[in-house]
């Protein structure tokens, strides 16, 4: 693969552990390689967990659904923002993965059925995008393409699950319900027998403030390490990367993959937030969603999407209590706006203006 | 043999049927993605607004076919307005268009719907029906697919007979060579995405009588628009109407056997194995054919 060309980067000063590790997480393609950045982060983890002991039920479970629209937003950034792939699919990911773990975890009651629901969501949401990653990047189509391509997908995943309503739609005991969604769909639970944990309410919440850190952190390995450049490398200019003797195709196909996987995973997490899915996850609308959260917040970096997501979706819902119908129209605006005059999005923006920022 | 004959013409009137669909929700989209490279994906909206135009010109009034060419004038007038203030920042940026004209997309749905409520009342199909057999077919649904053949023709015409297809070939063909000779360029792109814009208002116009008019109902058209311009390809002509006869059969096969969902995914499917062969789509294999000669 891509990634033996060379050593890594230069952190030959590197010795001892921590330093390593610091080796590993930083680097250009990711915001924050300060010690300020790390204590900030370290404060930001902090209040995550102590956040459940001050607020309400009601408000823990609410956060931890924006943090879990975090996972669609990495995964967009990933395949978007990095690698220079349009992808409007990444609900598409999102939404069969939920489908997915609904159907499995329904059927095999228990523990079991909601881990192997939750392992067989990701395996066939990322099987779906390494097959349709395969056509349109060994094809060698050109990024239009993609995109109306993953949309088109997403559409038409939106009509198949809008007319599963009748009784024969249904996979074992799960009815796929039309428009109307799929119910019933359990709390995910880890582990095997008695000794499984239901993950819910407030373990809910730190399930996902635990995954989402662990996946940011896995992310910034991988956007630093040598694939990260030649992603980069691919996003700014295909043809040259492949003239360096790179594999675009392949690496194209696994980011895509990947960017299904953490969709998929996030999709899985979703539905058993709220217990139930429904075609609404490939409607045009929440397909648009993802592009506005990584585009406001910064798509080329990985915190850009995460605070973009987060933020994004925080002033949604409050757009929906006070602007009712305003609420798209606004988004669709914030979207034109960013696009027109503020490209790059946000975080960078504000990032550059702190005084322990990188000032790049 | 007395049943047989009415399914053989089924088929064919329901190919007849998907290829005007095919034709008409593409054009427009094609026409702009050829001259100018550029994805419009609230082309789905601007048929809408056609759409819109049309229904309020006819219930205030209008005979049908003025409110059709009152939904094109709007559309295009509106295309033009958006390419004076947006599209036209956005040249040589072109995922950046993409994500403009879907905010754009976003906010003409929801605009919509608070400013004309969740529904215009129809207009009603006109024209009445075909009878043979058992089976009876709209006279106007025919007529939408003639449409479209003509509308092939105008094209054909405009491209190739008048100094205006000259001018806009030679912009495809080489912009800054064409603005070399004296071709302003930017009025070019500003014209094609004024006619492209009509285009879409009159596929909203004409089947605004065949549909309930919602402000979602652009969605109806996408699939079928992306999936005909991916397999034509940047030829405007040849490749969206080789796409409209291949999409237009497999369409028509598989919707008469499986059903219309069925009809859809064909076409999905249909879609993603010819990228992988062609990425260039039919215009890249006429090419191939005209390069080997």
């Amino acid at each position: 693969m891509a990634g033996k060309t060379s050593g890594s980067v230069d952190h030959s000063t590197a010795n001892g552990p921590i330093q390593r590790l610091r080796g590993a997480l930083e680097g250009p393609n990711t915001l924050g390689n300060s010690r300020a950045f790390w204590a900030a982060l370290a404060v930001l983890v902090g209040i995550l967990v102590v956040y459940p002991m001050l607020r309400s039920s009601y408000y823990i479970s609410n956060t931890a659904y924006l943090l879990v629209s975090a996972f669609l937003g990495l995964s967009l950034c990933l395949v978007w923002g990095y690698t220079g792939i349009f992808s409007f699919g990444q609900v598409a990911f999102y939404g069969v993965a939920g489908y997915t773990f609904g159907v499995v975890s329904i059927n095999v009651t228990g523990p079991v059925g909601t881990v192997a629901g939750l392992l067989v969501g990701i395996v066939v949401s990322g099987a779906f995008a390494f097959i349709v990653g395969y056509f349109m990047f060994y094809g060698g189509v050109s990024d239009v393409y993609v995109a109306i391509i993953t949309l088109a997908v997403t559409l038409v995943l939106n009509t198949f699950m809008g007319q599963t309503a009748g009784e024969e739609w249904a996979v074992g005991a799960a009815r796929l319900g039309g428009f109307n969604g799929m119910t019933e769909i359990p709390n995910l639970a880890l582990g095997v027998g008695d000794a499984a944990i239901t993950v819910e309410d407030t373990a809910f919440y730190y399930f996902v403030v635990g995954t989402l850190l662990l996946t940011y952190l896995g992310l910034r390995v991988l956007v630093n390490s040598n694939i990260g450049y030649v992603m980069v490398g691919i996003r700014e200019n295909q043809q040259r990367t492949e003239l360096f003797g790179y594999d675009t195709k392949r690496v194209k196909l696994g980011v895509f993959t990947l960017g299904g996987v953490l969709a998929g995973f996030g999709g899985v997490v979703y539905a058993s937030w709220g217990n139930y899915i429904d075609p609404s996850v490939f409607g045009l609308t929440f397909a648009a969603l993802p592009i506005i959260w990584v585009a406001t917040g910064g798509r080329k970096w990985l915190s850009g999407a995460i605070i973009g997501t987060f933020t994004v979706t925080f002033i949604s819902q409050k757009l929906s209590v006070f602007g009712g119908q305003f609420s798209m129209v606004i988004l669709g605006a914030l979207l034109l706006f960013v696009i027109l005059v503020l490209p790059e999005g946000f975080v960078p923006q504000l990032y550059r203006r702190l005084p322990g920022g990188d000032g790049k | 043999m007395a049943s047989v004959l009415p399914q053989i013409l089924n088929l064919v009137l329901q190919f007849v049927d998907s290829f005007g669909f095919l034709i008409l929700s593409a054009i427009g989209l094609a026409v702009i993605f050829g001259m100018m490279g550029v994805i419009n994906l609230a082309h789905g909206e601007f048929i809408t607004v056609g759409a819109y135009g049309t229904a309020l010109s006819f219930h205030a009034g209008l005979p049908l076919p003025v409110a059709m060419l009152a939904g094109v004038a709007l559309t295009t007038v509106f295309g033009l307005v958006l390419e004076f203030t947006i599209i036209r920042r956005l040249y040589g940026r072109l995922l950046d268009s993409m994500v403009a004209t879907w905010g754009i997309s976003l906010i003409m749905i929801q605009g919509l719907r608070i400013v004309f409520g969740s529904s215009l009342s129809s207009i009603g199909t006109p024209l009445g029906s075909v009878q043979y057999g058992t089976f009876s077919y709209s006279t106007y649904r025919l007529l939408l697919a003639g449409a479209s053949l003509a509308l092939l023709g105008v094209l054909y015409w405009m491209f190739t007979r008048t100094e205006f297809g000259t001018r806009a070939r030679a912009t495809i063909q080489d912009e800054e060579m064409s603005r070399a000779l004296g071709v302003d360029t930017n009025r070019m792109y500003l014209l094609t995405f004024g006619i492209g814009s009509a285009l879409a208002g009159l596929t909203g116009a004409l089947y605004a009588p065949t549909m309930t008019i919602v402000p979602g109902m652009g969605s109806t058209f996408l699939v079928e628009a992306f999936v005909t311009v991916v397999v034509g390809g940047a030829s405007v002509l040849v490749g969206t109407t080789g796409a409209g006869v291949l999409l237009g059969a497999i369409n028509a096969v598989f919707s008469n056997l499986f059903g219309t969902f069925a009809g859809r995914m064909a076409l999905l499917v249909t879609t993603i194995l010819v990228i992988r062969l062609l990425p260039q789509g039919i215009t890249g294999l006429l090419e191939q054919v005209r390069g080997g000669t």
